[in-house]
């Protein structure tokens, strides 16, 4: 895919709200790691949130599928809002996918399995049909050769696209990715980003936390900069990266451009 | 000059470094010190086994049938006295005309264990949760009797062998799970649960076994109310398992303890439950983890169990000792407790090996 814009347009976004964040705090015992949230991503948008580390990036999407709490405001996932209430939380999770800096595959399964097992397990699907759905996504991030082995016996970038593909299974409409290709080599790094960028041409609505600027620069319709538990900055990219506001961002990209 | 590079052809090792005389030199005689003590070792071999040999087999009396065959020959061991004393050691004192029940009980957990260890068998779950909930109803009728006209033995009989293995396989049956619940409430969120998992594991483990087996024996009719009777065994086996539960509970919370954070997260964001992740994810890596550790207590478990003997249980060598106290076969203390130790060895050895191979087996090759 090109850098051109027309590519991006094709990346249609609608109106439709897919995550409210209003006015959101949290605290770590008394330190306030989140401070004044607010954020509209619209079905079919593509955010990358940067920042330096501890600034609250990851804090902030862990909150979107609840495996951190907030303390203060409210999340509404596509119409869903987040609170103590179980229901609420697993409505929200079935609509969230995730994946994560260290893949988190699980160990003990193979590939497929690894796929299957939130399928037939929370979605109550016959095992032939999962393993359907698991083959059909791994084809997607085109490793279906690779079914059979167990996460240990595969290249990072490999063990990368396999949770992808297992978040995938689940047919979420979010995708959350916390720094997806930070643990990886460099010469699998691509293979990483081109499975997602395949992923938002698709029209999924991502949130990606990254330091892969070209990612940003490609894909993003939105950039969001982040400091100290706070949103500094939020811009489409091309004005991000050529005339950025705040001289907090100004530093930031010059320290990693 | 342009170096050019021409690969070397595969050459066979020097000979001293291979076949009979490469191994010796290698393990046995690599150093001085290897030498001096490869000799030493060689020494004390001679100096022990071959009159352990000549005690246990050559001069050793095997025919006969009272100790009159052993007193001739005094230089050997006398295995007479075993072969005597043979079926008390594995039965206690269970009647002679039933030693079929218990046979037969023991023949039927061989066969429904075997398709276990096959590899192409596929109701291995179904057969494990017979051989957990069917089986040891099946026994327990098979051993105590007084239904279908089995005749009633009661459980003071029940003794040697027979009375190790029931005491250390309910112990191991029972003890796993209770620990796994135990080790996931001591690691719960929910304050209640949490402490009062805290507080049974360090009051059993606070305590030694001896004491535990005296209160279930001696105290604990005391406190109950008047008429009711809790067997004897029983009350053993629920001390064992209370007790040794506790300690597994802890080998556990290491295996949980061992899991990363990630692997609880990737569970919950697919929308797995608590019970779920855990059951699924969580606890199937952990218990691999410490398969080392629950065979460990496992096998000091099956151990364990001779301490019943301090209130009146005639395991396997209290039966053993019964035998050499009896005046007719007084002063044979030494083969008894040899085929003690012996016997208990061999279990505990092939559970040693189990768990070595099924750690062979659950191996992903995932390194962490």
């Amino acid at each position: 895919m090109s850098e051109s814009d027309p590519n991006k347009a094709a990346m249609s976004v609608s109106d439709h709200v897919m995550i409210e964040i209003r006015g959101m705090h949290k605290w770590y015992g008394e330190f306030h790691v989140l401070k004044e949230i607010n954020l509209i991503v619209h079905k079919g948008e593509r955010i990358v949130v940067c920042g330096p580390s501890g600034s609250g990036k990851s804090t902030m999407i862990r909150c979107i599928n609840r495996l951190e709490e907030h303390q203060q405001g409210d999340i509404i996932v596509d119409g869903v809002e987040l609170t103590d209430d179980l229901k609420h939380i697993d409505q929200v999770r079935k609509e969230v996918g995730m994946v994560f800096q260290h893949f988190n595959l699980f160990p003990h399964l193979t590939v497929l399995e690894n796929c299957c097992l939130a399928l037939i397990w929370v979605r109550k699907m016959p095992r032939r049909k999962a393993e359907e759905v698991g083959m059909h996504y791994l084809e997607k991030v085109r490793i279906p050769e690779q079914a059979k082995k167990y996460p240990g016996q595969l290249s990072g970038g490999q063990q990368q696209r396999v949770a992808i593909a297992r978040s995938l299974c689940m047919s979420p409409n979010i995708m959350l990715f916390d720094e997806p290709t930070s643990a990886l080599d460099p010469e699998m790094i691509k293979e990483v980003l081109d499975t997602m960028i395949e992923l938002a041409e698709s029209g999924m609505t991502m949130l990606v936390i990254t330091h892969e600027m070209g990612f940003a620069k490609t894909v993003a319709n939105r950039v969001i900069f982040m400091d100290e538990g706070e949103i500094i900055e939020e811009n489409d990219p091309e004005a991000f990266f050529t005339t950025p506001q705040s001289d907090r961002t100004k530093l930031f990209l010059s320290q990693i451009m | 000059m342009p170096l050019v590079h021409t690969p070397h052809p595969d050459l066979p090792p020097p000979i001293t470094n291979v076949g009979v005389i490469g191994w010796l030199r290698q393990n046995l005689f690599s150093s001085w010190i290897n030498t001096f003590w490869t000799l030493l070792a060689s020494y004390l071999i001679y100096l022990t086994i071959p009159p352990l040999i000549n005690w246990a087999i050559i001069d050793a009396n095997w025919i006969g049938d009272s100790r009159a065959s052993c007193d001739a020959n005094q230089s050997g061991a006398c295995w007479v006295f075993i072969a005597a004393r043979f079926d008390q050691f594995m039965y206690g004192f269970y009647p002679e005309s039933e030693y079929w029940r218990v046979n037969l009980a023991a023949i039927l957990l061989l066969a429904m264990m075997t398709p276990l260890f096959l590899e192409r068998f596929h109701y291995k779950a179904w057969l494990a949760a017979a051989i957990l909930f069917v089986y040891p109803v099946v026994a327990y009728t098979l051993f105590a009797g007084d239904v279908f006209g089995l005749m009633d033995v009661e459980t003071s009989r029940w003794g040697g062998l027979m009375l190790t293995l029931v005491l250390s396989g309910v112990g191991i049956v029972a003890s796993l799970p209770i620990g796994i619940v135990l080790a996931l409430g001591r690691r719960s969120n929910m304050p209640i649960v949490k402490s009062l998992s805290i507080v049974f594991i360090e009051l059993w483990r606070g305590v030694p076994l001896i004491t535990v087996l005296f209160m279930a024996s001696v105290m604990l009719p005391l406190f109950l109310p008047e008429g009711t009777h809790l067997d004897k065994l029983l009350r053993a086996m629920i001390g064992i398992v209370l007790f040794q539960s506790a300690y597994m509970a802890e080998v556990v919370r290491g295996g949980l303890q061992a899991i990363p954070r990630g692997q609880y997260e990737a569970a919950q964001a697919l929308g797995l439950s608590y019970w779920k992740s855990m059951g699924l994810i969580i606890l199937p890596q952990a218990l691999k983890l410490v398969i080392p550790g629950i065979v460990n207590t496992f096998i000091a478990l099956f151990k364990d169990t001779t301490l019943v003997l301090i209130i009146g249980l005639f395991d396997l060598l209290a039966m053993i000792q019964a035998g050499f106290v009896d005046a007719k076969w007084l002063g044979f203390a030494i083969e008894g407790y040899v085929v003690a130790a012996l016997i208990y060895w061999i279990f505990c050895f092939s559970m040693s090996r189990y768990s070595q191979s099924l750690e062979k087996k659950l191996n992903t090759g995932h390194a962490r």
